[in-house]
């Protein structure tokens, strides 16, 4: 059964037709790189995956049930999670604290509740070790690389125990050791049964990890194939649309 | 030298460089230390400073200060501004005072300014949150409405007739308990408590991490709007409090209470390390700024400066602070 099937989802934006008839499924453990020239469409079907927006028609089935979110809390709920492209990380914090913020550990002290700093970090530790990153649970987002914030970011969607992780462009702004860390991270997840949607600009990275490719072009969905039948000329044709479909 | 032997050096003197520079580049320790010296070189320099009445004096307006101050910074980290705090005072000493003076008991008095306090940080945080209007504009008009209020709630006269429970009002804010004066106690314990929301709770979290990254702590699923209100609501009922504890302190109730007091009280929370880019912020801190901000007004005062200065030391304070924090991130970025 798969994982994520959407069916004929459209958003529009007033006149602007952001999504128009997005049919896809993705099967556990599947990762799909989704492609697009800027402004096809790929964040606004991120978002409507993920209950940021509510579609203006069509319908989203997780795990063969049908969804319907009304906020992201709901899509946390049914097992979505995204890792954002403006990461939706607070600097300020430690990475335990941000991987834990809105669902905090606490602990009992007398009549109050407390926050059981030490618990949290040691789990977000665990998780950083499953990732094999060496982000310290301590140190402040601030002072990290990219690759370390995308591995707050993935531990997040972990702790949660997600099915599906949407990630949008999470090797924009990194180094190159930096995308071979997130890259792992993906093959990581992909072997744990979790299904994965790559957003990326970036070629190379998409044929590396995912099984299947999707390109939209101006919100549509012009192709959705095995990255092995495929070859980066022709994703480059689909999206610039030199190649009508495939 | 084996190189391992050089590796492990070089790592021990970059954890004490560690240690070291994070205590020298901790803005509230150096803060501290002003005020620490600024106390010793008065106690020096005048005969007047350290005796127990001015004393009394200064850590009575240090406490007023103090205590809004607390308040500020739990707004200014969660990214707003909240310039109404100075009319609150005034809002709530006059619903306390008028109500009392109408014969009203003290328990009745005191709840209901506290009452209208936190109603004005409702308004605030409300349109802030809800109707999405900046901190700046809303708590600027509220600033001008809360005074106003106050002037048509006591037809502008002074009140000092504080009906049956006088005694007791003057008593709480005026009065001191084992040598200590009362705001001063409060300050403390209100501190502690700020403190402790901030380390402790998923409140304290939740706040810092808005003010870190509003969207962020939205999309992890923040009630961030409850949480705006919550804020600006803590804000005025540090305020409130402040209102009651000065009625008692001063005896009496004019219209000009606590005008232009929002300035010493966010100087202080700046000064004590507050980031007006929100996100950032401690009680502590808080404290320590206000107590500088009250040593030096004092100073000017016991050195025969003008008090016409003091908005002028104020205000460059603000400046000041606020460089020293775009300098430091400068440096860290760069
Ligand atoms: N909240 C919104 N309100 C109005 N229009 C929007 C909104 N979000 C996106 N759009 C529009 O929808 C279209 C698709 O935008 P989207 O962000 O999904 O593109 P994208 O493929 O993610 O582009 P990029 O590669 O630049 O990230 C654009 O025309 C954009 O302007
Ligand atoms: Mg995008």
């Amino acid at each position: 059964m798969s994982a994520l099937r959407l069916e004929g989802v459209s958003k529009h934006f007033g006149a602007i037709h952001a999504l128009s008839d997005v049919s896809l499924s993705v099967e556990p453990g599947e990762v799909i790189g989704l492609m697009g020239d800027n402004g096809a469409g790929k964040s606004t079907l991120v978002k409507v995956i993920a209950g940021n927006f509510a579609p203006s028609s069509g319908e989203i089935f997780i795990s063969g049930s049908k969804a319907e979110f009304h906020r992201p809390l709901d899509a946390q709920r049914a097992g979505i999670e995204v890792v954002y492209q403006d990461l939706a990380i607070c600097d300020n914090l430690s990475a335990a604290a941000n991987v834990f913020l809105g669902r905090e550990l606490t602990k009992q002290l007398g009549p109050l509740r407390i926050l059981d700093y030490a618990q949290m970090r040691m789990k977000a530790g665990e998780l950083f070790a499953r990732l094999k990153s060496e982000t310290r649970p301590r140190d402040l987002v601030r002072r990290m690389s990219g690759g370390q914030r995308q591995a707050v970011a993935i531990a997040r969607a972990l702790l949660s125990d997600a099915k599906i992780i949407l990630m949008d462009e999470p090797t924009a702004a990194i180094s190159v050791r930096q995308v071979a860390e997130v890259l792992n991270l993906i093959r990581y997840l992909s072997d744990h049964g979790i299904a994965v949607v790559l957003v990326s600009h970036r070629m190379p990275d998409v044929f590396q990890v995912a099984d299947k490719i999707a390109v939209l072009r101006r919100g549509r969905l012009v192709a959705h194939k095995k990255s092995g039948d495929s070859s980066p000329e022709e994703i480059t044709g689909l999206i610039t649309g030199a190649i009508e479909f495939a | 030298m084996s190189t391992a032997n050089s590796l492990a050096d070089v790592i021990d003197q970059s954890e004490h460089r560690g240690l070291r520079s994070r205590l020298i580049s901790h803005q509230t320790f150096w803060v501290f230390m002003a005020a620490i010296l600024a106390c010793l070189a008065l106690s020096v320099l005048t005969d007047t400073f350290a005796t127990e009445r001015n004393l009394f004096n200064v850590s009575r307006n240090f406490a007023f200060v103090g205590i809004i101050a607390l308040g500020m910074t739990a707004v200014i980290a969660s990214g707003g501004i909240d310039l109404s705090v100075g009319s609150t005072v005034v809002l709530s000493s006059m619903t306390v005072a008028v109500l009392m003076s109408a014969g009203m008991p003290f328990w009745i008095g005191v709840p209901a300014a506290l009452a209208v306090a936190i109603l004005v940080g409702v308004v605030n945080g409300v349109l802030i949150a809800y109707a999405g209007m900046p901190s700046f504009v809303v708590t600027l008009g509220m600033l001008s409405v809360a005074r106003s209020l106050a002037m048509v709630l006591s037809n502008n006269k002074m009140i000092y007739q504080f009906g049956p429970d006088h005694a007791l009002l003057l008593a709480l804010g005026g009065g001191s308990t084992m040598g200590l004066p009362n705001p001063l106690i409060a300050l403390v314990v209100l501190a502690a408590i700020t403190g402790f929301l901030f380390r402790w709770t998923r409140w304290g979290q939740h706040l810092f991490a808005m003010g870190g990254n509003e969207n962020a702590a939205k999309l992890t699923g923040i009630p961030v709007r409850q949480l705006k209100v919550s804020v600006y609501v803590f804000s005025a009922l540090t305020a409130g409090i402040t209102g009651v504890l000065e009625v008692g302190w001063l005896g009496g109730v004019t219209t000009n209470l606590g005008q232009g007091m929002e300035l010493s009280v966010i100087a202080a929370a700046v000064i004590g390390g507050a980031n007006l880019a929100g996100g950032i912020g401690t009680a502590f801190g808080a404290l320590v700024g206000a107590l500088l901000i009250e040593v030096i007004r004092n100073s000017l005062i016991l050195l025969g400066i003008s008090t016409f200065w003091q908005g002028a030391f104020v205000g460059s304070f603000i400046v000041i602070a606020v460089a020293f924090d775009r300098f430091r991130s400068i440096r860290q970025s760069g």
